[in-house]
């Protein structure tokens, strides 16, 4: 790890003071589980740390039917909480499925959103990568791509976003609220991960000073119906294969509402509006989940090693489906 | 503390069961001179890998130029320690090389292994993605601060009583990561310990032990 400054913040306006006054060269440390990682492996290499473990954003509270999360809650607290349990199963089981249990006790639902991906090229600075190094070229392309993404990719990157709790957002409809040196903004979190195109050195929308301060979720009438399923290479702490989050709603044997989305095979949580198009109105039975799972992937694009993902994707969100819809 | 220096039994036999007394428990001394034995083994051959593999780099985890160390106050196994360390020292380093407390392990240092696992307010974190820096003002609770003088914790009664390890290296992170599962909310089958302990990895495959250790070890307080 190489050296660096530390500074601690206290309030949300002091940490933005902090990080502006080194603008280039500051990051923010919550739980640090990713950051700390990167840092020892030369991948992110900030000169200035600022702690915003003291602000006060790590409280879940109930608004207006729905859930407002601060950016320091950690996932374990998040994952446990009586409320994301009942009302968005989805959430809980995609977080509980994330990591080990000593990381979840770390790491932080802004972080878990800023989570950078675990694409190999990305992550070894002895290989090209457009990610890191913007122009030096993708080692993933022609390389061992197995674990990568098959949605949202690009002739630049084809790096995975590895962020199960994030799937779980996408599909709940979450809003992401940003502090930063021009004042507070929400972003729609459909809106808020960039595709790769030709920059994907750029992930999200949070400009450089910014701070994610919280999450909120809707009220739902269906999130109550909501699971996660995620498909790896070994039953724990791994990284998904292939995952879903599906929420949907029934009037007798019928589907009138559905949110879906899918995690391991894209370049960002995968929200497929194909996919709920294709179940709405529709009877909640096999031929009609495979029918949204074929939309889902329609626009696939597999690699050499990673093809498999696609035909697994797609059985990952039958199944989910069918477990939501208490068939399974 | 024995000293790791000396063999703990003073037979040389590293392999020898820790001795057990009449009613069935183990001093902390002997228990923690094993380990540590083990864990200095293993130690010692994972250095020699680092630097094979990468080319002779030094073993210290700090690179390129320092920077001036700044003074923190840690509190650990309820004993407040004053040291000055560079602000990108991990609490895992801090705990290890400026505290001496040598039972908290360096496994993969990526948080991938767990056997640097400590609480911290109670909570089990991975003490090597965090810095020392961070952790002022928090209670951290190591391996070393589990006992009650000489009496093990039941956790630590636990592994002994079901031989839930082989070399040993991991077994600091596995106790440690067994106490803050006891206190999270799982349910109570084996599956739920096979999940709840996945942060731990042990690489000689004593599974199986480590199971029965958590499963026999969970509901018993200090």
């Amino acid at each position: 790890m190489r050296p660096i400054d530390y500074t601690a913040a206290q309030d949300v306006r002091g940490a933005l003071q902090k990080l502006a006054a080194r603008p280039l060269e500051s990051a923010p440390i919550g739980g640090g589980t990713n950051l700390v990682d990167l840092m020892k492996i030369h991948v992110q290499n900030p000169a200035l740390l600022v702690d915003i473990n003291g602000l006060p954003l790590a409280e879940i509270q109930e608004v207006e039917g729905g859930l407002r999360i601060g950016a320091l809650v950690r996932n374990s607290d998040l994952a446990n909480h009586p409320l994301v349990r009942e009302r968005y199963p989805v959430l809980s089981e995609a977080l509980l499925s994330g990591a080990s249990p000593q990381l979840r006790n770390m790491a932080t639902v802004g972080g878990n959103i800023l989570q950078r991906t675990r694409c190999a090229y990305f992550r070894d600075i002895s290989q090209p990568c457009n990610k890191r190094e913007p122009g030096s070229g993708c080692g993933a392309l022609e390389g061992f791509n197995r674990m990568h993404a098959v949605l949202g990719t690009s002739d630049k990157c084809i790096a995975a976003n590895p962020s199960d709790m994030s799937v779980a957002l996408a599909a709940l409809d979450a809003t992401v609220h940003v502090s930063g040196p021009k004042g507070e903004r929400t972003v729609a979190f459909g809106d808020f991960h960039l595709l790769p195109g030709s920059t994907p050195e750029r992930e999200t929308v949070l400009k450089p000073g910014e701070l994610i301060t919280h999450v909120s979720l809707p009220a739902s009438r269906f999130a109550a119906r909501s699971r996660y399923l995620k498909v790896r290479d070994r039953a724990s702490y791994a990284f998904a294969l292939a995952s879903a989050a599906v929420a949907i709603e029934l009037e007798g044997k019928t589907i009138k509402d559905a949110r879906v989305a899918l995690g391991g095979v894209g370049t960002k949580p995968w929200r497929s509006a194909e996919a709920e198009k294709a179940l709405m109105g529709q009877p909640a039975d096999e031929v009609h989940f495979k029918a949204a799972a074929a939309a889902a992937l329609k626009s696939a694009k597999p690699r050499t090693h990673n093809a498999f993902k696609v035909e697994l994707a797609r059985r990952t969100l039958v199944r989910v489906l069918a477990l939501a819809a208490g068939l399974a | 503390m024995s000293d790791p220096k000396q063999p703990p039994h003073g037979t040389g036999a590293e392999g020898d069961a820790p001795s057990v007394l009449d009613d069935g428990k183990t001093t902390r001394r002997e228990f923690v001179g094993t380990a540590v034995v083990g864990g200095t083994l293993l130690a010692a051959g994972f250095l020699s890998l680092s630097a094979t593999a990468q080319g002779g780099a030094k073993a210290s985890s700090l690179e390129g130029p320092s920077v001036a160390p700044v003074p923190i106050k840690l509190q650990v196994n309820g004993q407040e320690h004053a040291l000055e360390v560079e602000p990108r020292v991990t609490l895992l380093d801090a705990l290890r090389e400026n505290l001496g407390l040598t039972g908290s392990k360096k496994g993969c240092d990526l948080g991938q292994c767990g056997a640097c696992t400590v609480l911290v307010e109670g909570r089990r974190v991975n003490s090597c993605l965090t810095l020392a820096v961070m952790q002022q003002g928090k209670r951290i609770t190591t391996i070393e601060g589990l006992s009650q003088g000489e009496t093990l914790h039941p956790m630590q009664q636990s592994f002994l009583a079901h031989d839930g390890f082989q070399c040993g290296y991991c077994t600091p992170g596995q106790i440690m990561s067994a106490v803050g599962f006891s206190r999270e909310p799982w349910g109570q089958t084996d599956a739920d310990i096979r999940e709840g302990m996945c942060g731990n990895i042990c690489r000689c495959g004593a599974y199986p032990h480590i199971v029965a250790a958590v499963r026999d070890g969970r509901g018993k307080q200090a």
